[in-house]
């Protein structure tokens, strides 16, 4: 092949490991596409950035990026990255997961590697369900929403993972659909450089095991649901972000503030008690 | 060489500073908390890191990505937080990541005594996690094995990329003795890939079935699952795969149970009754063999040092010989050990003497049950 014939993004995938599972009409495709683009636009160094992922179908994401990735189990991808970013602060740490992986098992250290400021990026593929055991019930399911496990409609309020995220400590905070692919791309990059505890959620289909138990049958059907919903917010109050069936969808960039990291913070007192010698007796 | 008098925990955490351990994640649990502390006060002055995680799952997923970051880590716990550390540990066995996993025992079920001394957690670290894996477990008897052994068990994790467990008890973790802090175990380092990255296949290995894993940002852009994986570490979900990938992990580790496996032996030579015992109670079971003897009973004692894998061969030899009568097996539980000793005691009569209630035997209990079993 010649090199002009090459994709430009070639070295970003794993091409041996293609054709990926993903369902006709699933938005993971344009989410990882949006995030080979953004490593691009970003300027980072290939070789430092580390993917991280948990258990499902956004869980696949780590084996089809060619950089260092990782595929642990379910729920902690998160504590995982965080023992890689505190070892090596050089790394750039990426968790690329989906909803169930991170808010449901994963919830509890979610909120604690925002809490604490960890420097990494958490992306969220959001398809309101458990894909790929089959369509149940997950933690941002909509009210009412069908799925194998709420035959009747889900009767439990879902997080809203923006005003989750910010309440949590995140330092950047944005949501998208699919949709926005172009500015997912830019998101994605910007976060990428951001220092501290970044999260983006990103709104994508699931005909499979989604759309059709709620009038969505095909990708497109839900990707027609955002251009008719989602509002472009920037700023907006996270508390108004909610997910609704029937109302808007808010989108954009909701945090971007400073605050030190955890390993920042940890740097200083190691010089501290080096050089002031506290904590001997 | 330093002599400090300082508690199994204490030792056990100046073993893995030893040892070359700068990253200690963790959630305090009792009877375990002191190595957690003890860490927090010197790992910063080492440059490493300490973390107090959210809960034990977090704890040992953080030392596997520390680990593949390429520092050695470690975490500490007792029985419950063992039970919550199990499936990540599984996770350390199939993506071959060293660490260690340090274990003060205490009662269980459930809550059970959470200051009080048990062994009840032998079958779990041999069997606690889900699917087929052979585990490397160490069992100090003392502090200063708290501190030498905590030393080996980084050696070995990372010389068999794969996590290493050290089970101790309550009643070890807790007494303080003279500990000397020396520097004659030769520390190990594990293997960095020689080969060209073009090449480079992560889960590829020579004869020894340990692979040589890149740290990560090393320029290898490696993909490490849990799935079941070829040697590119690319899941491959099928029988073929499972079973090759299945064998190798038990075959690094069992092909070399001569060179794990070490035990110590007192009074074995003419013994007509061996006591089989490791960490706390093997110090009660030697003063109890000791008074068989003075009392003409030949009786001798087994130590386990390394209890997984299991000295089958020690015990099979030993229960060969013609002059041994029968085997006692102490321990602060209703029987686990004591299952792996009858299956090795090519028929001989094998006593299991329980002990309930977080305190460790009396010598009197274990010298009855010696006495007992030469008189029938």
């Amino acid at each position: 092949m010649k090199a002009e014939d090459k994709h430009p993004l070639t070295d970003y995938v794993r091409e041996d490991r293609m054709p990926h599972i993903w369902c006709s009409g699933c938005g993971l495709g344009t989410a990882m596409s949006s995030f080979v683009e953004a490593v691009k636009k970003a300027k980072l160094e290939a070789d430092n950035l580390v993917i991280v992922s948990g258990i499902g179908c956004a869980g696949r994401v780590a084996g089809y990026l060619n950089f260092d990735s990782y595929h642990t189990t379910h729920g902690r991808a998160i504590p995982f990255a965080l023992g890689l970013k505190l070892a090596n602060p050089k790394l750039k740490v990426v968790v690329f997961s989906g909803d169930g992986d991170l808010f449901a098992i994963g919830g509890n250290h979610f909120i604690h590697a925002a809490r604490r400021n960890i420097d990494m990026l958490v992306i969220c593929v959001n398809n309101f369900n458990y894909g790929m055991t089959g369509g149940q019930v997950g933690p941002t399911t909509p009210l009412e929403a069908r799925t194998t496990t709420t035959p009747y409609g889900n009767i439990e309020h879902p997080f809203n993972l923006p005003y989750l995220a910010c309440a949590s400590g995140a330092v950047y905070v944005a949501r998208w659909t699919v949709l926005d692919a172009r500015r997912l791309t830019n998101s994605i990059a910007e976060a990428l450089n951001k220092k501290g505890f970044s999260f983006i959620e990103i709104l994508a289909p699931c005909p499979t095991t989604y759309g059709k138990r709620n009038k969505l049958p095909t990708g497109l059907d839900e990707l027609e649901l955002y251009k008719k919903h989602a509002i472009l917010k920037h700023g907006a109050d996270t508390k108004e972000a909610d997910i609704v069936i029937g109302k808007s969808i808010i989108t954009g960039k909701f945090i971007d503030i400073e605050k030190p990291t955890f390993s920042e913070i940890y740097a200083e007192m190691v010089h501290k008690i080096k050089s002031a010698k506290i904590g001997e007796e | 060489m330093v002599e400090r008098f300082i508690s199994g925990n204490v030792a056990c955490a100046e073993g893995a500073l030893k040892a070359g351990c700068r990253f200690f994640a963790g959630y305090p649990i009792t009877p375990s908390t002191e190595i957690a502390e003890h860490m927090a006060l010197e790992l910063p002055k080492y440059d490493g890191i300490f973390i107090q995680m959210e809960d034990e799952l977090a704890s040992m997923a953080a030392i596997l990505g520390a680990s593949a970051a390429g520092t050695k880590s470690m975490t500490a716990t007792s029985g419950p937080g063992f039970s919550l550390m199990m499936e990540n540990l599984g996770l350390g066995i199939m993506m071959e990541l060293p660490c260690v996993l340090v274990n003060i025992q205490r009662a269980g079920p459930s809550t059970g005594l959470p200051t009080l001394a048990a062994q009840g957690d032998m079958m779990q670290a041999r069997w606690g996690s889900h699917g087929s894996y052979e585990i490397i477990a160490l069992t100090p008897s003392s502090p200063q094995e708290l501190y030498d052994l905590t030393i080996r068990a980084f050696n070995l994790a990372e010389e068999y990329s794969t996590p290493v467990l050290v089970m101790s008890d309550e009643i070890v973790g807790h007494m303080c003795e003279r500990v000397s802090l020396h520097s004659e175990i030769e520390i190990k380092n594990r293997k960095i890939p020689s080969r060209p990255k073009a090449k480079y296949r992560v889960y590829e290995t020579g004869e020894d079935l340990i692979p040589t894993i890149p740290n990560a940002g090393t320029g290898y852009r490696i993909h490490l699952t849990g799935l079941t994986h070829d040697e590119r570490g690319y899941p491959a979900i099928n029988a073929e795969t499972q079973e090759r990938l299945v064998k190798r992990l038990n075959d690094k580790i069992t092909k070399n149970a001569a060179s794990l496996v070490r035990v110590e032996q007192l009074f074995t030579e003419d013994a007509e009754v061996i006591v089989v015992a490791y960490g706390i109670t093997a110090r009660i079971a030697a003063a109890a063999v000791r008074e068989a003897r003075s009392n003409n009973i030949k009786a001798g004692l087994l130590r386990l040092i390394t209890v997984w894998p299991f000295p089958d061969s020690v015990l099979k030899e030993l229960a060969s010989r013609e002059k041994l009568r029968s085997l006692i097996v102490p321990e602060l539980n209703y029987g686990q050990i004591y299952y792996e000793v009858e299956r090795c005691s090519r028929g001989k009569s094998t006593t299991l003497v329980p002990k309930m209630g977080g305190e460790a035997h009396t010598c009197n209990e274990i010298y009855s049950a010696i006495k007992k079993s030469v008189s029938k």
